[in-house]
């Protein structure tokens, strides 16, 4: 029966991060921004809220709750409605860990698991998306070739988040080249180690308090029990797909933030003699706003729930992600016109906003619900 | 409670018969209805009346909006306004001008639900249960007078026992079927007193066949052509004073009251609204990717956005666009089950729907090339159709308007 109310606990979880964000987390955005990094003290706040812990089961020593797409999407809009830097440092260690959970075989999960358990926050990252101009995760370039016990990856990676901080990542590599996205294979290895070499951080036009890198992969070995889910792999698709939900609803999240903002900015400032509220060029431009970004929220959720019941959710998770993108860049756009000339200086937000926005179109497989 | 989306076996059932039905009853008369425009299909709403008694194009459960803050009266789920709205898209996925010229209270009769004593509910609306096809319609637009309804000019004066009517509505719609081809009625918007503004504005009740009012013209329209539009003029037109909606607060002067329990009824109607643009809407995706199916022509989702066809681009937008318009009704619908105050989220339903179909509609003849563009098919008439949605019950521009100034706090003086 059709019902639009989150449960106690999501609003539970929902209030909780809500709180977090914006007493912690939105108050350091630019500074974030500024400095290129997030404060550690907030990482680890942020770490104590256990979302991560809280999903692992008991027997890899987390807290068993229900592991819920949904419940995900929902805590993770209001992270990014703090800031997506900060979002995406704080959730980037889910990824790997949420593959493994997902994926994994009962050797990997027993081995990686409890390392995410933990009081401290524990860096951890994926990489997935690739320097190309017209990257594809179904088409990846970087390639993993079977050599007895041994895999051998060659490939480039970029937009990998935490590549230096953290000790373990998932490398995705084309087993089977063109045989699109069930050519994909997921390999839990060292960050760091022979055949690897981590760049130094990337310079990108947003989410700049997040460290990210590039990798180049040569000849790098790695065991062939690193392989996802061992002998019989793992499902590409279905990892991608529940990246996509986790970023179309930070995506949802910094947009809302946007709109407020650009909302309470068109009600108090005034030019020939009225709030620019008052005219409907401004009006209706936030009007426009707040309608996408409830449409994009209702088609993550809904990709979100059809994960949870286990029905196919991929094409729903693809649509309501490349939705959420364009929904961004619009909002955001729209919040710098609002402000004219004081929307294009860093004294207010919606320039970062504007900046962090066009990435959700490139961003792929760096989180993870 | 928890979020769901799936439909609940009751209104998937009504869902899956009301397909059927639109398949096999209204697509096959489709094109005939439109190319013919004054004809009506007779057999088909006498056959309408017997199964649906009145009850589709009706006021779905309009009695069971609250006003804000009220909690619903019992605690069960209701389901009335979303099963309305599951219904209105598959009929308007079969057919948008029929289904428009389908029998039932209309808006008219959703005025009275919403407005309407007790008696007055009595009186007007037991009629559309009977075995004979009846129509409600409901008269607010004049010639000076669509958008801006405040400025309306038809007048009412009180005369003894009786209101008189002088003024002249135009698009009225079902207005012919209501008063001359069957025992219906239409509610007119008049004014008390021109200078009182909204609160002298009030809804009367005028029966078929009451002397002084008469239906002056028929339009031609670009869609939903087998739905009749008319012009009414009154002329001296004396109905009843027990005929003005409401009880005394409503006849009050100096109370807005009426006008807003009148305008209330759209956050019922706007969400049906919507629906029906997302019938029209999903029955030009239907059609186009069956033909791209056939052609052979794959879209491959999920790839990236950078190597997407600019058809693959098309197609997931008018998938994506047509999804958040479904997704944003049902939410409106389904907070006024709940006794929820939903004005703005009706408006952002339909100020979505809206363009998005018409969007959806407009690019699908693109794609479909001279396919699209000939008569052979019912997709060009589906873009002539869907457009209305943009229009009626509120233009898009109005339901932004709405939509911003619940958002900003706006009065309508704040934001005009
Ligand atoms: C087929 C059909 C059936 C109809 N059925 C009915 C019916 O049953 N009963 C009934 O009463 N009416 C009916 N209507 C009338 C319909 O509701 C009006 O046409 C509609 O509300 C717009 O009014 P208008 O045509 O006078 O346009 P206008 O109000 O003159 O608007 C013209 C343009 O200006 C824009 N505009 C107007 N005001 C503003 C504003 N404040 N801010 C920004 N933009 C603005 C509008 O969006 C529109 O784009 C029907 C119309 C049609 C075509």
């Amino acid at each position: 029966m059709i019902s639009f109310e989150l449960s106690d606990e999501q609003k539970l979880v929902k209030d909780t991060v809500a709180s977090f964000a914006a007493d912690q987390i939105e108050p350091i955005m630019r500074e974030s921004d500024d400095s290129e990094n997030v404060r550690q003290d907030i990482i680890s706040k942020g770490w104590g809220l256990g979302l991560l812990g809280g999903s692992i089961p008991e027997e890899y020593e987390g807290f068993g709750e229900e592991i819920s797409a949904l419940t995900g999407v929902i805590a993770i809009e209001e992270l990014a409605w703090g800031d997506l830097s900060t979002a995406l440092y704080l959730t980037a260690p889910a990824a790997l860990a949420l593959s493994v959970l997902d994926q994994g075989n009962e050797e990997q999960k027993k081995e990686i698991l409890p390392a995410f358990t933990g009081e401290e926050y524990r860096p951890a990252s994926c990489a997935l998306v690739e320097p190309y101009f017209n990257f594809c995760p179904s088409a990846l370039k970087a390639v993993a070739v079977r050599d007895g016990d041994e895999y051998v990856l060659n490939g480039k990676k970029c937009l990998v988040p935490l590549a230096q901080e953290s000790e373990s990542m998932i490398i995705f590599a084309a087993t089977q080249p063109g045989m699109g996205f069930s050519s994909v294979d997921a390999f839990v290895v060292p960050a760091a180690g022979q055949g690897v070499t981590v760049s130094e951080r990337e310079r990108n036009m947003g989410i700049k308090a997040l460290p990210t890198y590039q990798l180049e992969l040569k000849d790098r070995r790695v065991p062939a029990a690193s392989r996802l889910g061992g002998e019989s792999g793992s499902d590409f698709l279905r990892l991608l797909s529940r990246s996509r939900l986790a970023l179309a609803a930070l995506a949802v999240g910094m947009s809302r933030r946007c709109v407020e903002y650009s909302r309470d900015y068109s009600i108090q400032r005034v030019a020939f003699g009225d709030p620019i509220a008052s005219r409907q060029a401004i009006a209706f431009m936030v009007a426009e706003m707040a309608i996408e970004v409830d449409a994009a929220r209702l088609l993550t959720w809904e990709a979100a729930w059809r994960c949870d019941k286990g029905m196919d959710f991929e094409k729903d998770a693809a649509l309501a992600k490349n939705y959420a993108a364009e929904m961004a860049m619009m909002v955001c756009d729209r919040g710098v016109q609002i402000m004219g000339g004081h929307g294009y200086i860093n004294e207010n937000p919606v320039e970062l906003w504007f900046r962090n926005a066009r990435g959700f179109a490139t961003f792929e497989g760096m989180v993870m619900v | 409670m928890m979020i769901d989306f799936e439909l609940s076996p009751r209104i998937k059932g009504t869902k899956n018969m009301i397909h059927m039905f639109a398949e096999s009853a209204l697509r096959p008369i489709a094109r005939e209805y439109d190319t013919n425009e004054h004809k009506k299909p007779q057999d088909l709403l006498k056959m309408v009346q017997k199964v649906m008694g009145g009850g589709i194009s009706g006021a779905f459960g309009t009695e069971e909006k609250k006003k804000e803050g009220e909690e619903p009266k019992e605690k069960k789920r209701r389901e009335t306004n979303l099963a309305g709205g599951v219904t209105v898209e598959e009929i308007f996925w079969g057919d948008a001008g029929l289904a428009l010229s389908f029998p039932g209270p209309g808006l008219g009769g959703a005025a009275v639900q919403a407005s309407g004593t007790p008696e007055q509910k009595e009186k007007f609306l037991a009629r559309f249960a009977g075995e004979e096809p009846v129509w409600g319609a409901m008269a607010i637009t004049e010639a000076e007078a669509g958008s801006d309804t405040a400025n309306i000019r038809t007048t009412a004066v009180l005369d003894g026992d009786e209101y008189i009517l002088n003024g002249e509505k135009i698009f009225v719609t079902s207005g012919k079927s209501a008063l001359v081809e069957s025992q219906g009625f239409v509610v007119v918007w008049a004014t008390l007193d021109r200078k009182a503004g909204r609160a002298g504005i009030k809804p009367f009740v005028v029966e078929h066949g009451t002397p002084g009012m008469e239906v002056t013209k028929i339009e031609d329209k670009l869609g939903i052509r087998c739905s009749d539009t008319v012009s009414l003029a009154f002329m001296d037109c004396r109905v009843p004073k027990e005929n003005l909606l409401g009880n005394p607060e409503v006849v009050d002067k100096s109370k807005t009251e009426g006008f807003k329990k009148v305008m209330a009824t759209f956050d019922a109607t706007r969400p049906l609204v919507a629906a029906m643009a997302i019938g029209v809407g999903s029955a030009a995706l239907d059609l186009l990717k069956k033909t791209l199916a056939e052609e052979g022509v794959e879209i491959r989702y999920g790839i990236s956005p950078c190597r997407m066809t600019a058809l693959e681009r098309d197609i997931m937008k008018m998938d994506a666009d047509l999804k958040a318009a479904r997704l944003l009704t049902w939410r409106a619908l389904w907070m006024l089950d709940n006794g929820q105050r939903n004005d703005l989220q009706s408006s952002m339903a339909k100020a979505k729907a809206g363009s998005a179909v018409t969007w959806i509609t407009q690019k699908a003849v693109e794609i479909m090339g001279p396919l699209g563009y000939s008569q052979d098919l019912l997709l060009e008439k589906w873009m002539r159709d869907s457009k209305i949605n943009d229009i009626f019950e509120g233009t898009g521009q109005i339901q932004l308007l709405v939509t911003a100034r619940r958002l900003l706090g706006f009065s309508r003086e704040q934001l005009k």
